[in-house]
């Protein structure tokens, strides 16, 4: 808004028949790059100091190592190419994608369902379902973390209760197998009422006249899903699964949480932030721990873009 | 409480020490050794009477009782007590103020295993000029061995934690099952208590560094060789061995209860018979009353199980150190400070807020021996605590990258706990992963 209204004031004033209009219009318009300066000037500076700084300071740590003994030598790429070669690097990088591919696309569709569920107007109580769906989404990741990692207890927690009420023998959710799957549980459950909001939202500008002339045709509601709903949230649908994807290669909370629950089955490079916190908080290797942070950027940003493309390819 | 809760959890804590090396670098180029100018304990005593401000930086509480003590006894010294955080977060504000070359503490408390670290970036006084060295035999040989780093002597034991076998007596007389006296008879009452009781373990562990080392520097291993930089890593001496076969045989047969220590299962199967037994430092007293009331009365303490029958061997589980970074002006002042709060009058005063001591004499003392303890039924516990302090096996030492060592110990020797993985070759690849890791950072590192 602030970076527009320069302009509206400038055009205002061209539209102005009085006689004075042809020379304050000029000088208006000598100064009017400046006026816009002015007015982004506050957001540039934060932008520099909080985003960009940031990352020239990671890629200038990046091309450095230092060690206990020896101190910091400058090496080039040598770390990138040590990221590139590293094993555990590419673990945790197979495990957020495995994640992705999996995740990802239950929780959207859930997340869809529910969100065509309000929007059908058939639905009782439906600013109660609303809310309480979206509900967890407000509790904070760690909370929610904790929360899980108790009710996912196999002896006093419920996953113990229902074993011991039904006489089953559950395995551990926690267990080597299971515990992606069951981090994949947690984080559906926080962001299934944020990704049923984005759409439910974009649902609610349809014009209400398509609606009457599906009617008119004979349209049935899943013809009305099919035909109207869900090309016009396509944009919608883009963005979320960007937001998405973003979400899975930065997972962190969940895993780093559930570590001292069960450390054996979630190691110290479980996901690609993961490691890299551990490389620099314990290991103190800050240099390589940039880089790492640097190249997973780059991925997220290429995989991002991709999913961009596609989904505006298609909505054309 | 929570001093001794917070020191055992770093042990395990994963993301510790964040700015070490941060300091560690600023350092390395620099190289401020101390002066090294050999100060007699007359400079010592002027200092004291001349007085001055002293800062210190401690997050254990019971310091407090001791900074007024030393305020009334040397007026003109003016103390100021500082909580910079509890462990990791004190190092990185400790190694941030030593490359910032300002803010820096005249005294910081400091972790026996993160105490290497520190002296070998030379961010530490070595005491030895002030005659530190001729406290030995003050302290007990496992806290004394853990302040000797580089040849010299980087700090005072405050406490210590020497090891004992804590033990649910009320479930081990239910099932007429007899304590344990050696790891082989452990894993005896270990199949026994499975047999009468299912749901009953003998302890629980998902792999801990900090015990694992405990063990096998109780069972006489030395694992770590380290002379300045040369760094030797080797798991497959006598004591880790005699320690992974035991364990494994316990994993095996799903004798240890796969419970992380701290969290709240952990609690709970304290308190409701679920872990019988409990081998850990004589901080531990204090956090069973907080936090496992349901305990009381049935827990008793007994010496730690032996490697060999009849044998008296011992171990420290956690504990800290008073020392004097090294960019401090007042090392003199400093040190009468140390020595008042470790050596002398201190002591006491700390004894009395529930710490356990470091010192020989304190430990001997017949008030500390006779203190019965409620929790464990009456019993005089810290007879069985001094008794473990006094058979530490001297000559242990840590790495000086302990705590990024001990943070990988999951990732390696931790899977045999949950996986197919021998516990053998689990230390073995932990070992290539700290060996990895030293050999990066510039150590001179065998196996």
């Amino acid at each position: 808004m602030t970076m527009t209204s320069p302009h509206v004031a400038a055009r205002a004033g061209e539209a102005t028949p009085a006689g004075r209009t042809a020379r304050s219009a000029s000088r208006r318009a000598s100064r009017r790059s400046w006026a816009g300066w002015w007015f982004i000037g506050p957001f540039m500076a934060v932008f520099a100091l909080v985003f960009l700084a940031p990352i020239a300071y990671s890629i200038y740590l990046s091309v450095f190592r230092n060690q206990l003994i020896g101190g910091t030598a400058f090496v080039g790429l040598d770390n990138y190419a040590r990221a590139l070669g590293d094993a555990q690097f590419w673990s945790a990088l197979g495990r957020v994608s495995l994640f992705l591919a999996v995740q990802v696309p239950v929780m959207l569709f859930i997340a869809l369902v529910v969100a065509l569920a309000l929007d059908s107007g058939r639905l009782y109580g439906r600013s109660f379902f609303r809310i309480s769906i979206f509900l967890p989404y407000a509790v904070p990741a760690v909370v929610a973390t904790l929360m899980w990692g108790f009710m996912y207890g196999t002896r006093f927690g419920l996953v113990g209760n229902i074993n011991q009420a039904f006489g089953l023998n559950l395995p551990s959710p926690l267990s080597s197998e299971l515990v992606l799957a069951s981090i994949g549980n947690i984080v559906t459950w926080e962001f299934i009422g944020y990704n049923m909001l984005i759409f439910y939202s974009a649902l609610t500008v349809i014009p209400k006249s398509l609606y009457e002339a599906a009617e008119i045709d004979g349209a049935g509601q899943l013809r009305v899903i099919t035909a109207i709903k869900l090309p016009a949230i396509r944009g919608a649908v883009v963005v979320a699964s960007i937001f998405s994807v973003i979400g899975s290669f930065q997972l962190f909370n969940e895993p780093s949480i559930l570590k001292s629950l069960s450390p054996n089955t979630i190691s110290t490079y479980f996901t690609p932030n993961l490691y890299a916190f551990s490389l620099s908080f314990s290991g103190q290797q800050y240099n390589y721990s940039a880089t790492v942070a640097i190249i997973m950027g780059l991925i997220t940003m290429a995989i991002a873009y991709a999913v961009q493309v596609r989904g505006m390819r298609k909505e054309r | 409480m929570i001093k001794t809760l917070t020191r055992r959890g770093l042990l395990q804590s994963s993301a510790v020490a964040a700015a070490l090396a941060l300091g560690l670098t600023a350092c390395g180029g620099g190289g401020n050794a101390a002066p090294q100018q050999t100060v007699n304990s007359d400079a010592v005593e002027q200092a004291l009477q001349k007085g001055g401000k002293l800062t210190v930086w401690a997050w254990d509480q019971s310091l407090k009782k001791v900074a007024e003590g030393f305020e009334a006894k040397y007026p003109n010294v003016d103390v100021n007590l500082v909580n910079a955080g509890t462990g990791n977060d004190q190092y990185t504000a400790l190694q941030n103020a030593i490359s910032a070359g300002s803010g820096v503490p005249d005294v910081a408390q400091i972790e026996y295993y993160a105490l290497p670290q520190f002296a070998l970036s030379k961010s530490l006084a070595d005491l030895g000029q002030f005659g530190a060295a001729d406290l030995d035999g003050t302290f007990t040989a496992g806290p004394w061995s853990s302040v000797q780093a580089q040849g010299g002597v980087y700090g005072l034991p405050m406490d210590s934690g020497p090891m004992a076998l804590f033990y649910n007596k009320e479930l081990f007389d239910k099932h007429g099952i007899a304590v344990p006296t050696t790891w082989d008879e452990f894993l005896e009452a270990g199949r026994a208590l499975k047999k009468a009781d299912p749901k009953a373990y003998i302890a629980n562990d998902t792999g801990d560094a900090g015990f694992t080392t405990s063990m096998i520097w109780q069972a006489g291993g030395k694992p770590y060789q380290v002379d300045g930089t040369n760094v030797g890593v080797n798991f497959s001496d006598e004591g880790s061995t005699k320690f992974a076969e035991t364990w494994q045989k316990l994993i095996d047969e799903d004798l240890l209860a796969p419970i992380s220590s701290w969290s709240d299962e952990w609690y709970k199967g304290l308190g409701n018979g679920t872990i019988a037994t409990l081998s850990t430092g004589a901080w531990m007293p204090g956090n069973l009353v907080s936090g496992v009331a349901d305990g009381a009365g049935k827990w008793r303490v007994a010496p730690l199980p032996q490697w060999e029958k009849g044998a008296t061997s011992s171990s420290e589980n956690g504990g800290s150190s008073l020392a004097i970074p090294a960019a401090g002006s007042q090392a003199a002042l400093a040190y009468g400070f140390l020595k008042y709060s470790n050596v002398e009058e201190g002591v006491q005063t700390r004894i009395d807020g529930g710490a356990f001591p470091a010192t020989s004499k304190d430990l001997a003392s017949e008030k500390f021996q006779n203190t019965g303890f409620k929790y464990f039924g009456g019993q005089k516990a810290n007879k069985i605590f001094a008794e473990s302090a006094k058979n530490v096996p001297a000559g242990w030492s840590y790495l000086p990258f302990q705590v990024y060592a001990n943070s990988i110990f999951n990732d390696t020797a931790g899977q045999a706990y949950v996986s197919g993985t021998k516990l053998k070759d689990g230390l073995t690849a932990w070992q290539k992963a700290s060996v990895k890791y030293g050999t990066e950072q510039g150590f001179t590192v065998k196996e």
